[in-house]
């Protein structure tokens, strides 16, 4: 009787949901669900949790991790030479790799998107890179941008007085950029060369008798039509861009001087080279910090120019 | 029809556009064969002697090819361990991803339980975590597993993917729900309905996921850098570095491993790219709204 009652009070609060969610189904579900779960948890959540609880510690690998509180932030923050350097030069990165590549990706698709012929070749030929190891293109790089190399020779012929790029500490970072627009540009075209081929060919059609130009068509039609996957492809890139190390790591590791190091190869080299994990862990803090907000800003900007109406 | 073909004269502004879409089509090859530079330069290097890498003025083609250095690369330094390597754990990081991701999925699409929309909400939310914040931890997981310098520990902590099972979610609930009640009712269970109905039926999504799994994979640096000691269990990025490193490592050599470790991305992204390009734009689709 006392038995009775006690699993009524429990039923009685939901009595909906008992009758939607059947024990049967809930008990495959979490079958169907369980390798999965395992994997969430122990190589992402307990992960997570464990970086933002290493990020608190002075843990070196050797010696158990203590708690110092504050004091890896209020280093990076105050004490350490090199954070603002590595902040910058994240940020630099970013920026001009972002603008450029949409800039590009964009002018590539518009591009192929016009011809009559071969469009499937051109498409292919750009987005090859992208599907390769990033170590081997940078590899292949460094072949082309060596001191005495070919890029050396393409500026002698030319007569153009640029030094090596990377032994001059303003251009190394352009160095890495052109790598990974070499790498990556071809995904970001084809997003948007799928995007143009999806606009109504009857809009252009109809601007085109209205009299306007190839440029207006471009401005005030194509692009506001495609401007949610312009914005998804910049949202994506910045996140991607936020983390660069491949490149870095082959190409110049972080010179000369400090140059190019970003976020992502200071994480590395505080991490895995000097085994300061605890510092690292809060670097890592950092960079993640960095991506939200870019990528709140973006999505605060996109009210400025991104167009939802079908 | 006949009479529309014959049209003697094409009016002038059609001819203009002729001769524009000629030009770009020519402007827009150029780019391409410029584009195309590093391929060109990296198989050029790779089988010439190492004395003309670096010549001056440079040499775009060798005197003497020595097609022998991709053999002496493979064998000798060793690529095709590496390669071997790139492909047992790409390959397997792929298999247990379509696997666990297409189980999961079907629970997201088609099953009701408690904290179902909660757990969905907490696997999307990861898709914003930089790798590199997780390898720190993961170093410490796979360390106390035991599991440093060997195939699992190159393996587990890459093969959940929240990105696969939203996917391949979405995908699903695509399918009607009436081409499997009739299974149901003659008692078949779950697990056999997902393996005969729900799979067959979602190949596309499938290829899709298999393929930018393995490609990830296959190109994945920073965990076998940090996972991996020595050359035994070393993938092919991983190689590359270390030789790039190595004093006295010809890089006629080095560009014969660097080429090889394209090869199968380069192939894959030519006979797969209509595969490829329908992904991208599912991709878009529901990233971008």
């Amino acid at each position: 009787m006392a038995d009775i009652v006690s699993t009524q009070a429990k039923a009685t609060p939901r009595p909906r949901r008992r009758s939607k969610i059947s024990a049967y189904e809930t008990r495959t579900a979490f079958l169907f669900l369980l390798p999965s779960l395992l994997g969430f948890l122990a190589f992402m959540l307990i992960p997570i949790i464990a970086s933002f609880g290493l990020s608190f510690t002075n843990w070196q690998l050797l010696a158990p991790p203590q708690f110092v509180g504050f004091s890896n932030y209020i280093r990076l923050l105050t004490t350490d030479p090199a954070f603002f350097t590595v902040l910058g030069n994240t940020l630099f990165f970013t920026v001009e790799y972002l603008v450029l590549n949409i800039v590009i990706s964009l002018t590539l698709a518009v591009w192929i998107s016009s011809l009559k012929r071969g469009q499937r070749w051109f498409r292919v030929i750009f987005f090859i890179p992208t599907f390769t190891p990033t170590i081997a293109v940078s590899i292949v790089w460094l072949l082309i941008f060596t001191p005495g190399g070919v890029m050396d020779y393409v500026f002698q012929t030319l007569a153009l007085h640029i030094p090596n790029l990377l032994l001059d500490g303003k251009l190394a970072m352009q160095a890495v950029i052109i790598v990974t627009l070499w790498a990556s540009v071809g995904y970001n075209m084809v997003l948007f060369n799928a995007a143009l081929d999806l606009v109504p060919q009857s809009y252009l059609e109809a601007a085109k008798i209205d009299g306007a130009s190839a440029w207006d068509r471009f401005w005030k039609i194509r692009l506001p039509l495609i401007s949610p996957t312009v914005f998804f492809g910049t949202v994506m890139t910045a996140i991607t861009s936020l983390q660069v190390f491949d490149q870095i790591y082959v190409i110049t590791r972080g010179g000369p001087g400090s140059s190019t190091a970003t976020l992502g190869f200071a994480i590395y080299t505080n991490g895995f080279q000097n085994y300061q994990m605890g510092f690292a862990s809060s670097l890592a803090w950092v960079m993640f910090v960095m991506i939200m907000a870019l990528t709140g800003f973006q999505f605060w900007l996109q009210r400025k120019w991104v167009h939802y109406d079908s | 029809m006949t009479a529309r073909i014959r049209t003697p004269r094409k009016p002038p502004h059609q001819t203009r556009t002729l001769v524009l879409d000629t030009i770009s089509h020519a402007g827009l090859t150029l780019v391409a064969l410029l584009f195309l530079f590093p391929f060109f330069w990296m198989v050029s290097n790779a089988v010439r002697g190492n004395n003309e890498v670096l010549a001056v003025p440079p040499r775009f083609l060798p005197t003497e090819y020595q097609w022998g250095n991709f053999a002496e690369a493979w064998l000798r330094l060793p690529f095709g361990k590496f390669f071997l390597n790139s492909f047992i754990v790409a390959g397997s990081v792929t298999v247990i991803t379509v696997i666990v991701s297409s189980l999961a999925a079907y629970a997201f699409a088609r099953l009701k339980f408690p904290g179902r929309e909660s757990i969905l909400v907490a696997y999307l939310g990861t898709l914003m975590i930089p790798q590199v914040m997780l390898v720190i931890p993961l170093f410490l997981i796979v360390s106390r597993l035991g599991l440093i310098n060997t195939y699992q520990g190159m393996i587990l902590p890459m093969a959940f993917s929240s990105f696969g099972a939203f996917l391949l979610r979405q995908f699903f609930l695509s399918i009607p729900k009436e081409l499997e009640e009739a299974a149901l009712i003659d008692g078949a269970s779950r697990l056999r309905i997902l393996v005969s109905i729900i799979i067959p039926l979602s190949l596309p999504a499938i290829g899709l996921l298999s393929l930018f799994t393995f490609i990830g994979q296959w190109n994945n640096f920073l965990w076998p850098l940090i996972v991996v000691n020595g050359m035994d269990h070393a993938t092919l990025p991983l190689g590359l570095t270390m030789f790039q490193t190595q004093q006295g490592t010809s890089w006629n050599y080095i560009m014969a491993g660097a080429t090889l470790s394209m090869i199968p991305g380069i192939f894959l992204a030519i006979i797969l790219q209509q595969l490829i390009y329908k992904g991208i734009t599912v991709g878009s689709g529901f990233g971008g709204r």
